[in-house]
């Protein structure tokens, strides 16, 4: 699979060792256990495999993340776009500040955030209060999940965006008003279409991030089966009950859901970057 | 995928004047700073104010309980060991993409990343079924008396893996942009490749090195799902921090489940501040260096 460097480069030392010592590595931390979870479930009969991935409560949980994680990103996407437009093109006093805050959900634990949301929300949190005598049910609800994940997917389309937003040449911009174009009209037609690549790309980074999570959802959700299950708590609790399998033939269902995310997220980036060069 | 995305390298550019009449920016802009200050803002500010309560005394008597310190104990050798690892992996693997040229590189690239698009409890989950009493190689563990999962060893290994291209993500492609030009020069005045990994190639990416470990240590001393499905959440033993949060959470210790929860906040402001550091630096290096 690996092939010898090209004589050309081969004057610079230490290929064959640092090449080796990385697929070593990488071969032993990553490779081997995610081919053992796919081994285990090959140890299913395909009827049991199914009905460990299709019964009524493991489809709940699919319904819950599949859906809050598709409307947390596209949430990011229109609040996303706005940070990234606010951050490139206005000045306003502690915008560094605001720049690098933008980042908190990729530093803070996931558990402190849940913990955190899961107190404003409550019944007599912060927001919780106000929410509630209007009949909003935030904590132990799916829109308490949603929170969530809007919060953890919040710096993913800022950060895709804000740099091609930077690079967008005035010029373009300046020729559409010179030819009469509204300033709305110069933004729908001239200014948005070339950050559509970015848009997806933070909007899938976003959704693949939301599928996944855990930590920042499970202390606002209330976990109830059948109504505010995530599938990765669903996927803990078969664990926690010993049925290793069902557990596992959960967890392939998801791998291979995020492979697919992954695949289709390269594509889209070598997309952009073919749109940005041209 | 489930990490940071790397702003060190991006060249700034000048700010244009904007078009937008004054009523809009407005508008957007208090919208923008409204939603960040819901969504950031308040949660962060939530913490410190429930981990306070109470006032001082019990925040600090939070961490002067001998599991929260077993806790911070076990958080900060769990990162001891995971960060290093992961260092020196980044560092090996983009010398030999950065520098070389090799079948399969865009592949090696690819499954470098992987660890990022797998969920935190499926990242977990492996380690138990290939080292869990039920896995593939459980049985020899026990009859070896070996314990990986539900040990320190499991959490180590779970570390790791969810952490696993923060180092290397950064290093490829600063190393792919700087090319190998310098350090043909330092081997052709009689450098030995070590001197000149060490003298020409190490200071040119000590801010992406930095930078990688920042994000990754961060990630090493906050992960919460994969850690939680190999702990097995033994008090005093087994608990890193982000776990003693949950379980003091659970027992309706709030102010005690904040106060840990505050340092780790403060950790995460701490790694933020540093991030910004070094996007300026490597900006200010770039625009001195063209």
């Amino acid at each position: 699979m690996f092939a010898l460097a090209s004589k050309e480069q081969s004057a610079l030392p230490g290929f064959r060792v640092t090449l080796a010592y990385s697929v070593v590595y990488l071969g032993l931390i990553v490779l081997i256990p995610l081919a053992a979870t796919f081994l285990k479930t090959a140890s299913m009969t395909w009827p049991a495999f199914v009905e460990a991935v299709t019964s009524p409560r493991v489809l709940a949980s699919y319904r819950l993340t599949f859906g809050t994680s598709l409307i947390a990103a596209t949430v990011n996407v229109v609040f996303g776009l706005l940070v990234a437009w606010v951050l490139v093109r206005y000045r306003f006093p502690g915008k560094k500040f605001v720049d690098a805050f933008v980042d908190l959900p990729f530093a803070l634990p996931t558990a402190v955030a849940g913990i955190a949301l899961a107190a404003i929300y409550a019944k007599n949190g912060w927001i919780g209060q106000f929410m509630d005598p209007l009949g909003i049910k935030t904590a132990f609800s799916p829109l308490g999940v949603l929170i969530a994940l809007t919060f953890i997917g919040l710096p993913f389309v800022v950060r895709t965006v804000q740099p091609v937003l930077e690079d967008l040449e005035p010029e373009l911009e300046e020729a559409a008003v010179s030819l009469g174009a509204s300033r709305w009209e110069t933004f729908r037609r001239v200014l948005l279409p070339p950050l559509y690549p970015s848009l997806l790309t933070g909007f899938a980074l976003a959704f693949a991030r939301a599928l996944g999570e855990y930590g920042s959802v499970v202390f606002i959700s209330g976990n109830m089966p059948m109504k505010t299950e995530i599938t990765p708590l669903l996927i803990i609790t078969k664990l926690e009950q010993y049925d290793y399998a069902g557990a596992t033939a959960i967890a392939v269902v998801m791998l291979i859901a995020s492979f697919a995310l992954l695949l289709f997220i390269n594509l889209l980036q070598k997309w952009s970057l073919q749109k940005t060069r041209g | 995928m489930a990490g940071a995305i790397s702003r060190l390298n991006r060249p700034t550019t000048a700010r244009r004047p904007t078009h937008d009449p004054v009523w809009v920016r407005w508008t957007l802009t208090l919208t923008a700073l409204a939603f960040l200050g819901l969504f950031l803002f308040v949660p962060l500010a939530a913490v410190f104010t429930e981990a306070l309560r109470r006032g001082v005394g019990p925040y600090f008597e939070a961490f002067r309980n001998p599991d929260a310190i077993a806790a911070i104990t076990l958080t900060l050798t769990v990162a001891v060991i995971a960060v290093p690892l992961n260092l020196v992996f980044g560092v090996a693997a983009s010398w030999a993409i950065a520098k070389f040229n090799f079948l399969g590189k865009s592949v090696l690239i690819t499954l470098i990343d992987l660890p990022f698009a797998v969920s935190p409890v499926i990242s977990g989950l492996i380690y138990v079924l290939l080292f869990g009493a039920q896995g593939l190689v459980g049985p020899w563990l026990q009859d070896h008396d070996i314990s990986i999962v539900f040990a320190v060893p499991g959490i180590v290994l779970a570390t790791i893996f969810v952490t696993f291209p923060f180092v290397a993500r950064e290093l490829i492609p600063l190393m792919q942009a700087q090319g190998n030009d310098e350090e043909f020069a330092a081997l052709t005045l009689g450098a030995s490749g070590w001197q000149t990994f060490r003298r020409v190639t190490l200071p040119n990416i000590k801010w992406g090195l930095f930078y990688g470990v920042i994000l990754c240590n961060a990630r090493a001393m906050g992960e919460f799902g994969a850690v939680s499905v190999v702990s097995g959440h033994i008090r005093g033993q087994t608990n890193t921090m982000p776990l003693h949060v949950e379980i003091l959470y659970n027992e309706y210790n709030f102010v005690a489940a904040f106060a840990v929860a505050s340092l780790l906040s403060l950790l995460a402001l701490v790694t933020l501040a540093l991030k910004s550091i070094v996007e300026a630096r490597s900006h200010s290096i770039q625009t001195v260096q063209p």
